[in-house]
């Protein structure tokens, strides 16, 4: 199944480092509409103010964590069904499961590569 | 033994001060005899003492002597320094590397991203092999982020055991952070070299001292 390389795709990440590098990577596989957001509340509002193909979020965040954001995700009747792929440097088997429980999409284990990151978006929207 | 009954110690030399103060008042008083009363008392009190009783005052007094080394110890480590100084400056400079990796960072970000749009001026092989380029640079700079969280978790237990030090001072008491002497603090190899690199908020810049030099001209 084809990808839709032109919908928008919301990163979220307390680390601008991390959006910037993310963004670039998204860029070099084409998905050239990339929004940004530095934490889970301003995650949520564009969220639901806009129209998003797929959510990358890191889970290490305050106040909300990406945990946090995904649950308010799937909570929402207009947002349950928006692919979500968590980012974390935790790679704890517990952390995994609570995600998985959450309802994540997929799961991307820091330091990442850009195959990994292009595989797990492929992989994701090809369910979606 | 408790201090006041130890042989010279101050409780004897006042009793023995009393008894010399009696013998010149009432020198009809029988020294001896006096000297007898006072035994008697001293008996009658440690006849008093149950075996546990005893045991439990030489336990008291080695947790008072205890607690003195420890306080006497803490304050040889200069804890008011470790927690007015050495963490606050520690956390600091682990700050300071987190912003400046991140400067730096930013920096290479912005060279790649240059790079990707010279790449998609051209074609072919060349485009290809500049564009894997800075993938592989994009992919090694989430170095920073690593590091950020790892020194961030290292900024917290700092601060914990700042938190607990905190704690031993306000058990002990206060008094104990003065014990230790100023200017004691052993003089390590680092001290003969200079304080670089400063913190931003501490340091000049380059054009501070070309002014500062151009100043004694």
């Amino acid at each position: 199944m084809a990808v839709d390389k032109s919908m928008n795709v919301l990163i979220v990440d307390d680390y601008k480092t991390m959006l910037r590098i993310i963004r670039n990577l998204l860029k070099q596989i084409e998905f050239n509409n990339v929004e940004e957001a530095t934490d889970g509340a301003e995650a949520l509002q564009k969220l639901r103010g806009g129209n998003f193909g797929l959510v990358i979020s890191d889970w290490n965040m305050a106040p909300m964590t990406g945990l946090q954001l995904l649950q308010e995700v799937r909570a929402d009747n207009r947002l349950k069904s928006t692919p979500f792929i968590m980012i974390t440097a935790e790679s704890k088997a517990e952390n995994v499961v609570a995600a998985k429980a959450a309802g994540v999409s997929n799961y991307i284990v820091k330091p990442f590569n850009a195959e990994t990151l292009k595989d797990k978006i492929e992989k994701v929207l090809s369910h979606a | 033994m408790l201090d006041g009954f130890e042989p010279g110690g101050r409780g004897i030399e006042a009793l023995k001060q009393r008894l010399a103060q009696i013998r010149a008042e009432k020198p009809e008083l029988d020294p001896e005899m006096l000297a007898e009363v006072v035994r008697a008392v001293l008996t009658t009190i440690s006849d008093e003492l149950t075996a546990k009783e005893a045991a439990l005052l030489q336990e008291v007094e080695e947790l008072a002597r205890t607690i003195v080394v420890a306080k006497t110890e803490i304050a040889a480590l200069r804890v008011d320094d470790i927690t007015d100084h050495d963490i606050p400056f520690a956390t600091d400079e682990l700050d300071a590397i987190v912003d400046h990796t991140a400067q730096a960072t930013h920096a290479i970000l912005a060279s790649c991203e240059t790079l990707d749009e010279v790449a998609g001026t051209i074609s072919g092989e060349p485009s290809v092999k500049l564009q894997d380029a800075t993938t592989r640079i994009y992919e090694a700079c989430s170095f920073q982020d690593i590091t950020g969280q790892r020194i961030t978790k290292i900024v917290t237990t700092l601060k914990t055991i700042e938190g607990k030090i905190a704690h031993i001072i306000a058990t002990f008491g206060q008094d104990m952070t003065h014990q230790g002497q100023r200017g004691e603090r052993p003089k390590g190899a680092e001290d003969d070299l200079l304080n670089g690199p400063q913190l931003p908020e501490h340091a000049m810049d380059q054009s501070d001292i070309d002014k500062l030099l151009a100043s004694f001209e």
